[in-house]
C-alpha cells in the first residue's frame, strides 16, 4: 500500500527552506470536535499516528504492578505553514485522565494549549484545565457551540473556575475563519504575556 | 482515514526494524524536528530506511514521517538515529528545544500572528 506513487500522490511536502517546527496542542473530552477544528485550519488532511510508551510505575496510586506498562496512544495533527521558515504543528490530543503520560511529551515545546469545551459537557474540561494550569502552559478555552448551549461564557467561566485572565472564547469548530479566530486568540494571549514578561525584565 | 492499531504489528518485524532496541540514542528528536536527506537510498537498503530517504527529500517532520511510514514514533526515532549518525539525513530541530523560557519573545510571536492571520 505503502508504493512510492502513492506517497507521491497523496503528501504535501513543506518548503525547502523550513527550518523551525512549532506546535499548539487541542485538549478536550472524546466527540468534542479537536480533530473537526485541526481539519478547517489544515494545509493537510489530518493525519493519525502512534506513540507507544513504557512508563515507569512511578507516580501512579496503583502501583501494585511494579514492573512498567507499555501504552500506545493515537493522536491526531494537521498543519499550517506559517511563513518560508516556520511550520506550525496543530495536535488534538485526547484530555482523559489516562493520557496524562502523552501530555508531558507533547507539552514539552508546546507554544499553548487550546482547551475545547463541549457545553454540554463542562466537566470533562476540568481535568485537562488542571493539567495545564499545574504544567505552567499557556492556553485559552473555546466553547464548541453545539447548538442549543443554555450558558453564556459569564456561567462558563464560572463552572470551569477560570481566572479572568484566561481568555474564553465561542467557535464553530467547523468553520475555518472560527477555528482561525481561535489560533489567533491563542496567540494574541501568548504575545501579551510574553511582551508584559519583557516589559518587567 | 489510515488507522492502523500498533497492537496488530507484528512485533516480530517492528523487532527486526529496529535491531531490538527500544530507545534511541537520539532522544531530543521532537515530534516537530524536521528532517532532510542528505542521500539516495542505495540498492539493498533496508526498505525503511529507503522510503525515509525518499520522503525527506523535503523537510518533513518526525511525527509526519512516522505517519507515512504507519510506525510508532519512537520505532521511527530509532531508525532516524541510525541515519542521522551515518550522516544521510540531518535534523532541523525545533527553536522551542534550544529557548531556556516556555514562552518566546514577542518578535517570534508577531511572526507566528502574521502567518496565522495570512491563512
Amino acid at each position: 500500500m505503502d508504493s512510492t506513487i502513492s506517497e507521491k500522490a497523496t503528501r504535501t511536502p513543506l518548503r525547502s527552506t523550513v527550518i523551525d517546527g512549532l506546535k499548539i496542542v487541542v485538549v478536550g473530552g472524546f466527540g468534542v470536535g479537536k480533530t473537526t477544528l485541526v481539519r478547517s485550519v489544515s494545509e493537510i488532511r489530518p493525519l493519525n499516528t502512534e506513540e507507544t510508551m513504557t512508563q515507569a510505575g512511578l507516580g501512579i496510586d496503583h502501583s501494585d504492578t511494579a514492573g512498567k506498562t507499555t501504552t500506545t496512544v493515537a493522536f491526531d495533527f494537521g498543519r499550517i505553514s506559517l511563513n518560508e521558515q516556520m511550520v506550525l504543528y496543530l495536535f488534538g490530543a485526547p484530555g482523559q485522565e489516562r493520557f496524562w503520560f502523552l501530555w508531558d511529551r507533547l507539552f514539552a515545546g508546546t507554544l499553548g494549549a487550546v482547551v475545547l469545551v463541549d457545553t454540554h459537557r463542562v466537566e470533562d474540561s476540568w481535568y485537562s484545565i488542571d493539567r495545564l494550569e499545574h504544567h505552567g502552559t499557556p492556553f485559552i478555552v473555546a466553547r464548541n457551540n453545539f447548538p442549543g448551549s443554555v450558558h453564556d461564557l459569564t456561567e462558563l467561566r464560572e463552572a470551569l473556575t477560570l481566572s479572568e485572565n484566561v481568555p474564553l472564547i465561542d467557535c464553530d469548530a467547523r468553520e475555518r475563519e472560527s477555528s482561525k479566530q481561535v489560533l489567533l486568540t491563542l496567540v494574541n494571549h501568548l504575545y501579551a504575556l510574553s511582551s508584559a514578561r519583557e516589559t518587567t525584565s | 482515514m489510515r488507522r492502523r492499531a500498533v497492537d496488530n504489528e507484528d512485533p516480530d518485524r517492528l523487532y527486526t526494524l529496529t535491531g531490538g532496541r527500544s530507545q534511541a540514542n537520539e532522544s531530543e528528536l521532537d515530534l516537530v524536528t524536521l528532517i532532510v536527506s542528505q542521500a539516495d537510498p542505495i540498492p539493498g537498503m533496508q526498505s525503511e530506511y529507503a522510503k525515509i530517504l525518499r520522503i525527506c527529500r523535503s523537510p518533513t517532520a518526525l511525527v509526519e514521517l512516522a505517519s507515512e511510514l504507519g510506525l510508532p514514533v519512537s520505532v521511527v526515532k530509532i531508525l532516524l538515529s541510525d541515519l542521522l549518525s551515518g550522516g544521510q539525513v540531518s535534523a532541523r530541530h525545533p527553536s522551542s528545544a534550544r529557548a531556556s523560557a516556555q514562552l518566546p519573545d514577542a518578535a517570534f510571536l508577531k511572526k507566528v500572528l502574521v502567518g496565522l492571520h495570512n491563512l
